[in-house]
């Protein structure tokens, strides 16, 4: 049951092949085995998610039958959820136990999803290998002595070890995109504001937005479909119809107009992932898609810009946990400040603080025109760049890393080595567009990921693309050793 | 212009980083790492273009001004740390 895709558990419980509770309990058997040497998992659900199973199971013996109903999911420990910990893989959250449910994950719940708990992270999602968590890193099915990537780490993990069938996770530089990359799994962030933010812990405002890891584009489809759409709750929200993306799925590729930026393509990408790339463009060829050369000249700028204007934002938003009003608060405060300083000094991890420190700085007096604006500005020439790429082009193709996942604790000592990582996604972040991973080859063993980004409010076509490379390929197929 | 230990202080202070000794050396290292490699764009020419604050450039989105929440007071402080007859702790400010 386990190596079922999302939809082919779908059809499974539609005709009635075995039950949610049987499901369910099997792939909670799973986690209880297999999760200690992997630790994706922060907080494991059991007794509500069979509560919820044998809830499906009555639905749909009683002859109600929708495509999500009895799926089992798991969540990024950054969506809240009523009655469970929420702890953003914090000591700061580590006792918050939200008093509602995010607006993605209620949408899941009401479509029949059954969540199986709460996934590991990079601390609140400042990260790109899952080391930053206060509950120790998450690590890759694949080769157990490195990283999955992150900062959705441990959504990554347990779809890759079939312990979960899709997860949710989120992106604001990368966050699904690279772990999809390192794990060998399907990712895709949506636009930004596609959907809601409500009741998602905010990182970097401007940037973050929920999206899907599975093992398929059809099976992304599906969950986006769920999700997808304007929620008044959140300010940035964007009002714009949701496609039909299970229909856009069997379109053929002919015609399909793809752009090969040059710099995705330098002497920054590992040769060898360049070589899987290119198998990839061979194979869309095969399916009818034509390739042009087109340029990004911006894209060496992302990295410092996203880190300026991401890190302002951050430390906006994470000047809220004050040891006062939820969250952790320090023995014996001897008045306010030392309340403030200890409680925040006490349960932010060091990744945390360095961002909070750097946005403290790019925002001061003084520097706010340096580095703030001068970053907006960058930002407003890297949408430009993709501006002009897509009135040429229908979508672009590249790697989605540099290079393969790195050994545990070979980049936590070296902050910027670990940034210079991000380059390929924190483009599509910055303009905020549409971006999807999918896997497309094996080196030593390690998965490859290859990314799909497209104009705004375009996910049915990446949709379309990696679906149908998905009919010609089996790379998303694979399982590591021993899961 | 690299950072002082001294500015690492202020920073911490302005953010409500209680920083030790030690903790303040090892950040200024590393934020003068991090800044070295942002100050890169400080050679981008950037005359003339507007800074973009949001990717959809969306204007914020306004409401009528009127009663959407309901009382949640007690669900809130149920997850505060300290809270008496209604009111959030802290420790004494005004002596």
């Amino acid at each position: 049951m386990h190596q079922l895709t999302l939809a082919n558990i779908s059809k499974a419980l539609a005709a009635k092949q075995f039950s949610v509770r049987e499901l369910t309990s099997h792939l909670l058997t799973r986690i209880e085995q297999l999760d200690p040497q992997l630790n994706s998992f922060i907080t494991l659900s059991k007794d509500s998610a069979l509560q919820q199973a044998d809830a499906a199971d009555e639905l749909r013996s009683s002859g109600i039958s929708a495509p999500l109903l009895g799926v089992p999911l798991a969540h990024k420990d950054l969506f809240c959820t009523e009655g469970v910990r929420t702890s953003c893989a914090s000591k700061m959250l580590d006792n918050f136990v939200a008093p509602y449910t995010a607006a993605v994950v209620d949408n899941l719940n009401k479509a029949g999803c059954i969540s199986l708990g709460k996934l590991n992270m990079d601390e609140f999602a400042m990260g790109s290998s899952g080391e930053t968590s206060f509950y120790g890193a998450s690590k890759n099915p694949w080769d157990t002595s490195r990283v999955p990537g992150g900062s959705s780490s441990g959504s990554a993990v347990a779809v890759a070890a079939r312990l979960v069938p899709a997860s949710t996770g989120s992106d604001s530089g990368g966050s699904i995109r690279q772990p999809a990359a390192f794990t060998g799994l399907t990712g895709i962030k949506p636009t930004y504001g596609r959907i809601s933010r409500w009741g998602m812990t905010a990182y970097a405002s401007s940037f973050d937005q929920a999206g899907f890891l599975a093992h398929t584009a059809e099976d992304c489809a599906m969950l986006l479909q769920a999700t997808a759409g304007f929620d008044e709750r959140d300010s940035t929200s964007a009002q714009q119809p949701v496609d039909n993306y299970a229909e856009a799925l069997s379109q053929p590729l002919k015609g399909l107009r793809v752009g090969l930026p040059k710099e995705y393509f330098d002497s920054r990408l590992d040769s060898r992932i360049g070589d899987a790339v290119n198998s990839a463009i061979e194979q869309l060829k095969q399916l009818g898609a034509t390739f042009v050369d087109i340029s990004l000249p911006n894209l060496p700028h992302a990295v410092p810009a996203y880190y300026v204007i991401a890190s302002a934002e951050a430390s906006t938003n994470l000047a809220r946990f004050d040891g006062v009003r939820y969250g952790y608060r320090c023995e014996d405060p001897k008045d306010l400040e030392d309340l403030y300083l200890r409680s925040r000094n006490e349960a932010f991890g060091e990744e945390v603080k360095r961002r909070i420190m750097i946005g403290t700085y790019a925002l001061s007096t003084g520097y706010y025109d340096a580095y703030y604006l001068k970053a907006q500005k960058i930002r407003r020439l890297i949408k430009n760049d993709f501006d002009s790429a897509f009135k040429n082009v229908d979508l672009i193709l590249g790697p989605t890393t540099p290079n393969l996942p790195w050994q545990l604790g070979s980049k936590v000592n070296d902050p910027v080595a670990a940034y210079l990582e991000d380059i390929y996604t924190v483009p599509a972040n910055l303009a905020g567009i549409p971006g999807l991973s999918m896997p497309a080859g094996m080196i030593d063993g390690l998965p490859v990921g290859v990314q799909l980004l497209a104009p705004y409010f375009q996910e049915a076509r990446l949709l379309q693309v990696a679906h149908q490379f998905q009919q010609h390929t089996d790379w998303h197929a694979r399982t590591p050793a021993g899961f | 212009m690299a950072l002082e230990r001294c500015d690492v202080e202020k920073l911490a202070h302005l953010a409500r980083l209680g920083l030790n000794d030690a903790q303040i050396g090892s950040s200024t290292a590393s934020l003068n790492a991090v800044l070295d490699m942002i100050n890169a764009m400080q050679a981008v020419n950037t005359d003339g273009i507007a800074p973009l604050a949001n990717p959809l450039e969306a204007n914020q989105r306004l409401r009528p001004d009127t009663v959407t929440e309901s009382n949640h007071r007690d669900d809130y402080q149920a997850l505060a740390p300290a809270v008496e007859n209604g009111l959030y702790l802290v420790p004494k400010v005004i002596d």
